[in-house]
């Protein structure tokens, strides 16, 4: 009786995940290797390495990485100014650079739609300071652009909360011992955010490696992730829910082994949250 | 500890007002479960004003749901998991589940108002319903290039101008499998509904030349880009064009002279539904001369109503070549066939060809 | 002097990148233009009077707030649950829950929806039920994974000494844990609900007919023209958050201080 935590206590979610996820999981392997006759087949899942399915996956990857290096490079930075800035976890001035993420997804979108447009706000702007327009919308600098604002705030918060619990003696010290700012950022700052760093890229990484509504809304139908063509194998018709399992399928292998590799680059860092 | 404890009781208060809300919409949704139907269709393809109308007159609440093109009506359909009442789509699809066994004939007997459907549009059904047993015609129309006057200075009458590289990231074209290889097969001088797998080869590979050259691949959206003049022209239907050409006066359409699809939405009963009754009203009041007039003037499409035809004077019709084609036009189109599964899939394979490209 | 000046203008740089777009569908509310929104064609609130009348849009607003309250809600005790009953456990079952709970997290979107999309259809009816299903199996692995770190922390001896003092297990659990785990307890429930609100495509795969959230109905009312009471709904989101956000953010400073001081 003097145990806090009982067993039962885990029992409703233990229930739930078996019936929501490791079901509908069993669900997607079952039909990515049956064919619509209920025979086993390895088709679908092979069909990853034919070229229309190849090429978008390519794509996404391609993608993915450029999102994620923009939003680390904006925002790495920013958590720096920013942990200078406020000593409260929940000071305004984070706040304000977190609060875009509270509209919602597409309205964010649309903004984006707006701004882009052949005779949207861009070009308008470009139009008075005299400048040529640009064609952005419908290509592939448009979805990168509205995924990297859409997943901003999740690579800047972790880096943020990892920066702003390094301590402030550390780098006085190594400043008393005459490291200069850029020494302290690469020895110091960064080491010492890694575990945010981490949790941020993974939060980047991996959705726009799925992400197929904004390449729908900003890529004018042109740019064709692997997200597309899942949603599309699921919505072309002839109802290919086998395909779009062994896409699926195997657009979830590829995302743990890059994640099992990407840890055990970084081993022993346990603990990080995703925030 | 204190704080810790007056967090649990807002926590609480907020846990029994949600679930209380929650439970009260259940049991708001489960009473008129009984008499509803399940109506589902194109974007923005009703006078959604109709439908409380309907509410108001039967009793009977429609729960409204619309899809983008007609294929993934079809998988959503497929899946089963909801139970559609009554489904509206294109003449190839519909041919496609009649074919399949998957609709249930219509009653015309208990429809007062069927009659307003004119004769030529039953003989146009036959396409895809042979026996005009299983559909009620809703709207039809062509598809053809919109185009705007202010910057092209000539009738771009040919879909050769789909591919004039002066128009380079002006053109939108139709993000939809079949109407997108319209173009290229009639130029080559294939028919629509070639079942020649060279053929449509061909015209892939015009498509993929033609990719650089197109702005985006739109489908609802096409409309509203051409409206705020995003792009030169555009392959569309003609009920989008004429409603486009309502809030801007510098679109023309025009069918090219090289003949194009001519098509036909209708009303289908699919199998599974459960309120037969309920849908048969609806289609009769949608058939009904008021409701017919009300969803024609916020549709605009070209209706097959005869009662809301004799009211539009000619002059109207002469203005809008858009909605009320004359004869010469229609000699030059042909309507979608359902092509059988070996070719769909093989439309699917090209289609995502075209789009990896 | 200079690295002062490069931070500050580093700062309003991304400030004003961030707020462009939203200020973009702010000024597209007022804009009384029909065609373009890039040009101004005077000021006007039609859109915010056609808002209220749009049956479409508040419905969606409605659902939207009831399926993520209650789904944050579901998940939070399920969540705290977990969290609590794992604490005596052994480290493999730890870990497998752990690991359980990330399924979701690494499986993009995409997967999840259509893996309960699969099950759905299988067997029952896409209905409301189904979509709070869906959500709540979306978002619980943000409150399991907010709530643990707490758990961990936990000092189990003041649990143990409230039971010598002779507490039931049960008032021990309400008075001693729940106010320790409580702010996990609430990062956990506010991550969770931000996540059901803004997510599009587990409620775009397992949605039932007629029935809307703000992101679906959005992505299919963007399509058929200029719908200015889009961007009218747009201003009055970020506007409510703007206080929401100014409240917490009050209240915690008040914490905050008063922690300050007690030390």
């Amino acid at each position: 009786m003097k145990k806090i935590g009982s067993k039962i206590l885990t029992g409703p979610y233990i229930i739930w995940m078996i019936i929501f996820t490791v079901i509908p999981l069993g669900l997607i392997v079952y039909y990515a290797f049956t064919n619509s006759g209920g025979a086993f087949t390895l088709d679908n899942v092979v069909s990853i390495a034919d070229t229309v399915n190849a090429k978008p996956l390519w794509l996404s990857f391609k993608m993915s990485f450029e999102i994620t290096v923009i939003c680390f490079l904006l925002s790495f930075p920013l958590a720096i100014i920013l942990s200078k800035y406020s000593k409260n976890k929940n000071s305004i001035i984070v706040m304000a650079f977190i609060l875009p993420m509270w509209m919602n997804f597409m309205l964010r979108t649309l903004a984006w739609r707006l701004i882009l447009l052949n005779n949207g706000f861009l070009n308008r702007a470009f139009e008075i300071f005299g400048l040529n327009s640009v064609y952005l919308m419908n290509t592939k600098a448009a979805v990168i652009l509205g995924t990297a604002y859409d997943y901003f705030p999740f690579m800047l918060l972790p880096i943020y909360n990892a920066v702003a619990k390094i301590d402030e003696d550390v780098i006085s010290a190594a400043r008393d011992l005459g490291a200069s700012g850029v020494v302290v950022i690469r020895r110091i700052i960064f080491p010492l955010a890694m575990p945010g760093i981490i949790s941020g890229i993974t939060m980047v990484f991996v959705p726009s490696m799925s992400e197929f509504v904004i390449a729908d809304m900003l890529g004018g139908g042109k740019v064709y992730m692997i997200g597309n063509a899942i949603e599309q194998a699921f919505n072309s018709g002839y109802a290919d829910i086998h395909l779009g399992s062994g896409l699926s399928l195997s657009l979830m292998g590829l995302i743990v082994i890059s994640m099992l590799i990407y840890k055990f680059f970084d081993k022993g860092e346990e603990g990080h949250g995703i925030w | 500890m204190n704080r810790g404890y007056r967090q649990i009781r807002v926590l609480a208060v907020i846990c029994l007002s949600v679930f209380s809300l929650f439970l009260t919409s259940c049991s708001t949704r489960q009473e008129d479960l009984s008499n509803n139907i399940i109506v589902f269709n194109y974007g923005d393809y009703i006078d959604r004003e109709l439908l409380g109308q309907f509410e108001k007159e039967t009793g009977i609440h429609v729960i409204y749901e619309e899809f983008l093109t007609p294929e993934a009506m079809y998988t959503k359909y497929k899946n089963g998991s909801v139970k559609y009442d009554l489904i509206c789509c294109s003449d190839y699809m519909l041919y496609k589940m009649i074919e399949e066994d998957e609709v249930v004939p219509i009653d015309y007997n208990a429809m007062e108002h069927i009659g307003n459907i004119g004769d030529i549009y039953w003989e146009l059904s036959k396409n895809f319903d042979s026996q005009n047993k299983y559909t009620v015609p809703y709207f039809w129309g062509t598809v053809g290039i919109l185009y705007n006057t202010e910057m092209i200075d000539y009738v771009p009458d040919s879909w050769t101008q789909l591919w004039n590289e002066e128009y380079k990231n002006n053109i939108i074209m139709q993000n939809s499998v079949r109407d997108s290889f319209v173009p290229a097969l009639i130029l080559n001088g294939a028919s629509i509904n070639t079942k020649d797998k060279g053929e449509l080869r061909k015209a892939l590979k015009d498509l993929q030349k033609q990719k650089s050259l197109v702005q985006s691949y739109l489908v609802d959206e096409v409309r509203d880009d051409m409206v705020n003049n995003q792009a030169v022209m555009a392959v569309i239907y003609s009920g989008e064009a004429s409603l486009a050409r309502e809030y801007n006066e510098n679109l023309e359409y025009v069918v090219p002279k090289e003949g194009s699809n001519i098509w036909m939405d209708s009303w289908i009963i699919p199998k599974g539904g459960k309120n037969y009754d309920g849908a048969i009203k609806f289609l009769d009041f949608i058939c009904r001369k008021d409701a017919a007039q009300a969803n024609f003037d916020y549709v605009y499409y070209s209706t097959p109503n005869e009662a809301v035809l004799e009211d539009i004077d000619d002059e109207e019709k002469e203005e809008d070549n858009a909605i009320f084609p004359d004869e010469d036009i229609l000699s030059r189109c042909e309507m979608f066939k359902y092509l059988g599964s070996d070719i769909e899939e093989f439309y699917n394979r090209l289609w995502k060809e075209l789009k990896v490209y | 002097m200079v690295k002062k000046f490069t931070e500050k203008f580093y700062l309003v740089f991304m400030f004003v990148l961030l707020y462009m777009p939203i200020a973009v569908l702010i000024m597209s509310s007022f804009n009384a233009s029909e065609k373009n929104k890039a040009v101004w064609g005077g000021f006007t609130l039609s859109a915010y009077k056609a808002l209220i009348k749009d049956e479409i849009i508040m419905s969606a607003l409605y659902t939207t707030f009831l399926l993520a309250g209650g789904a944050a809600l579901i998940a939070t005790v399920l969540g705290t649950l977990l969290c609590i009953g794992m604490m005596n456990m052994g480290k493999l079952f730890k870990s497998t829950m752990i690991g359980i709970a990330q399924i979701p997290l690494l499986n993009s979107d995409i997967v999840t929806g259509i893996s309960l999309m699969l099950l759905f259809t299988r067997f029952t009816d896409l209905s409301f039920g189904t979509m709070l299903v869906a959500h709540v199996t979306y978002i619980i692995p943000y409150v399991v994974l907010s709530v643990y770190p707490k758990i961990m922390q936990l000092n189990v001896s003041i649990y143990e000494a409230a039971l010598d003092l002779g507490a039931s297990p049960l008032f021990a659990m309400r008075k001693v844990i729940i106010p320790d785990i409580m702010p996990g307890i609430l990062t956990g429930f506010m991550l969770a609900f931000t996540m059901s609100l803004d997510d599009f495509s587990v409620t775009y795969f397992t949605k039932a007919p007629g029935i809307n959230t703000m992101s679906t109905m959005i992505n299919a009312e963007y399509r058929k023209g200029i719908q200015t009471e889009i961007y009218a709904l747009s201003t009055i989101i970020f506007i409510v958050v703007l206080i929401v956000l100014f409240i917490i953010n009050r209240r915690s400073e008040k914490a905050f201080r008063i922690e300050n001081e007690r030390v």
